[in-house]
């Protein structure tokens, strides 16, 4: 077993208040980082081979070194806290218990890149992690390991934090940018990128927050050390959040490429020794697999060979007694929620397929309509204007492929095969969930 | 009367203020949770101070704040009172806590505010906390394994005027304080 590295602090209660992070060695890495020149940071980070943990898993430094270095204009950090994709919850844990490390990561990170400003984006219903960010921006100001003069260097930096406000497209970087800058959180057409123009038209570096926890103890303990954990190609650890049908559901950091297998275990394996069914991998926007893949290696090269993606890291675990058709509608019925209309394939798509999952669930399943779904699924992967709509195919399309016999037996027997269950929440809407869902007919609006 | 007070607008400066200059169109959203602090939701004339403050028109305004479901462009009960139903709370029993939210808040026959004005009760999407599935925010302060029985204690106990302690940090009394908080002009206790 690997030592945790971004967790390690978490078994000591005091750790968000800015004298204990001391204590523990909090804040050497920045000090070291200030007597380094910004390019070795960044050869660090990149030797290191550190990969984005926010889904895409893009190589940190890489992304840092795209920053033009004689732009003329200011350049920006921005960190992404706008962790909503569902079964994730690791930001989360990381921001509550050990504030103090995202920020020292952030403060490099803005050191390596030249800039002076960074901007938290912090999810809006994140209310308590927010305030405990506020309160640890506070403390670092009084330290003076924020604002003119870091740790008795010429730099300077400052952190602002802003909330959002409920919407998942805002994890979306570009989208986020958008939302930073006032306007609706829709995406941008890439390129140019955000490192080239991001905020404000200026370079940007957006980074997740597990990510940038990563950094201070990269640059601590240095390249080599960060690259002997976990495998070649996917190095460090990963805080895997685990939820669902699991006896100790959870954050685990463990080293990358473990199989699945090993993390179920530690997280005390299925809740009341059913039979496992069916898991995402990274969260609701990853292919389900299935019980099939227990040896799966938890790195994103062995989940993608398994059909699959690492995402965010989120291990949603289904049981022997969950309906895989209620389990898909619903992520389903997520991504239409959550579409920001910018693109028809997205907006119609996710409104369609939520309808004709719910008549499947709900009983009045038709038998062409699981080609029907497959088609829609075809026509709407990788047509989206960003890959929303590629996660709202997951769900469908892997539950299609793993548990067609379960679709089919809801078509053929009118009810649930699963749960027994007759026509349910899927296809006879409730009252509350029409009312708040179902957007303004012409005579509201007209009044 | 204007929504927002004199030294409310003092702080809409500073939090314009956050900004570079000529970016101040990024205050949008904190200067709409200002708002709402004060009026416990968004209205027309709240939307008009806003794009006051910001040099924008009021469509420009409503357009953003229509798009982000935290900026509550209608009324809404002292309380928000939020189920997540997504699929790991789901998993958990989260439909029974939500049927319990609704008839708790007198809520079932369909509505966005109880008659009281007390509750708004919405279905939420994932609310990160799927280790402590199902999960309810009262005001977003988090409830964590809620069930339909501790689901009704919470409305009870709101009803008779005591917030109950949240899983972590503190509890805002209302929406509205809830809103400040938002706005970035609230306090860790």
């Amino acid at each position: 077993m690997t030592e945790p590295i971004v967790t390690a602090r978490w078994g000591e209660p005091d750790t968000v208040w800015i004298d204990r992070y001391v204590k523990t060695g909090g804040y050497r890495a920045l000090k070291k980082a200030l007597k380094m020149t910004p390019a070795e940071v960044i050869d660090e980070v990149k030797a290191s081979g550190l990969r984005g943990r926010g889904g895409a898993g893009f190589p940190t430094g890489v992304k840092w070194s795209f920053v033009p270095k004689d732009s003329g204009k200011p350049t920006y950090v921005v960190v992404n806290f706008d962790e909503s994709e569902p079964g994730t919850f690791n930001n989360r844990e990381l921001v509550e218990r050990d504030p103090h490390q995202l920020l020292e990561g952030a403060i490099i990170t803005a050191y390596a890149i030249g800039s002076s400003a960074v901007f938290i984006y912090c999810r809006g219903e994140f209310l308590w992690p927010g305030l405990v960010l506020e309160r640890a921006i506070a403390e670092a100001y009084e330290k003076g390991f924020l604002g003119r003069g870091i740790a008795r260097s010429k730099y300077g930096v400052d952190v602002v934090l802003h909330r959002g406000g409920g919407a998942y497209i805002c994890g979306e970087e570009t989208a986020l940018l958008e939302s930073l800058e006032g306007f609706r959180g829709q995406p941008r057409q890439r390129p140019p990128f955000p490192a080239v123009e991001g905020l404000y038209s200026c370079p940007t570096v957006v980074n997740n927050v597990e990510t940038l926890c990563n950094v201070p103890h990269i640059i601590e303990k240095g390249a080599a050390w960060y690259a002997s954990i976990g495998t070649e190609r996917s190095p460090g650890t990963k805080v895997f959040s685990i939820s669902g049908k699991v006896e100790r559901p959870g954050n685990y950091e463990v080293e990358m490429g473990i199989p699945f297998g090993a993390l179920l275990e530690q997280a005390g394996g299925v809740l009341g020794n059913k039979r496992l069914k069916a898991w995402t991998p990274g969260g609701s926007s990853t292919p389900f697999l299935t019980a099939e893949h227990l040896e799966v290696g938890l790195d994103f090269e062995s989940i993608q060979a398994a059909g699959s993606l690492l995402g965010t890291g989120a291990v949603i675990v289904c049981d022997e007694s969950d309906c895989m058709v209620e389990a898909a509608r619903r992520l389903v019925r997520f991504y239409a929620h959550e579409s920001c209309g910018k693109c028809t394939t997205c907006r119609e798509g996710t409104w369609w397929a939520v309808r004709v999952l719910g008549r499947i669930q709900g009983g009045l399943g038709r038998p062409e309509d699981l080609p029907l779904l497959e088609d829609l699924g075809r026509n709407m992967f990788g047509r989206g204007f960003c890959v929303l709509v590629d996660g709202a195919v997951s769900p469908m399309e892997s539950t299609l492929r793993f548990f067609r016999e379960e679709y089919e037996a809801h078509v053929r027997e009118g009810r649930c095969p699963v749960t027994g269950e007759g026509p349910g929440p899927g296809v006879v809407e409730r009252p509350a969930a029409t009312a708040a869902e179902t957007p303004l007919s012409l005579s509201e609006v007209l009044g | 009367m204007p929504v927002l007070s004199p030294e409310l607008r003092e702080r809409a400066e500073a939090i314009r203020a956050r900004f570079p200059q000529g970016r101040e169109r990024s205050a949008i959203l904190p200067l709409l949770y200002l708002v709402q602090s004060v009026e416990g939701w968004v209205s027309r004339e709240g939307l008009r101070e806003v794009a006051d403050l910001l040099a924008l028109t009021t469509a420009e305004v409503e357009a953003v704040a229509t798009f982000y479901t935290m900026i509550r462009t209608r009324p809404t009960g002292r309380h928000f009172i939020g189920v997540c139903t997504n699929l790991s709370c789901g998993l958990r029993g989260a439909r029974e806590v939500h049927e319990a939210a609704t008839r708790a808040a007198g809520l079932e026959g369909g509505g966005e505010v109880s008659d009281d004005g007390l509750f708004t009760v919405r279905e939420e999407e994932c609310l990160g906390a799927c280790d402590a599935a199902p999960v309810v925010q009262v005001d977003f302060a988090n409830h964590d394994r809620v069930t339909p029985e501790r689901m009704a204690g919470i409305v009870d106990s709101l009803r008779g005027g005591e917030v109950p302690a949240p899983a972590r940090g503190s509890a805002p009394g209302g929406f509205r304080e809830a809103s400040a908080i938002l706005a970035g002009e609230g306090e860790a206790r």
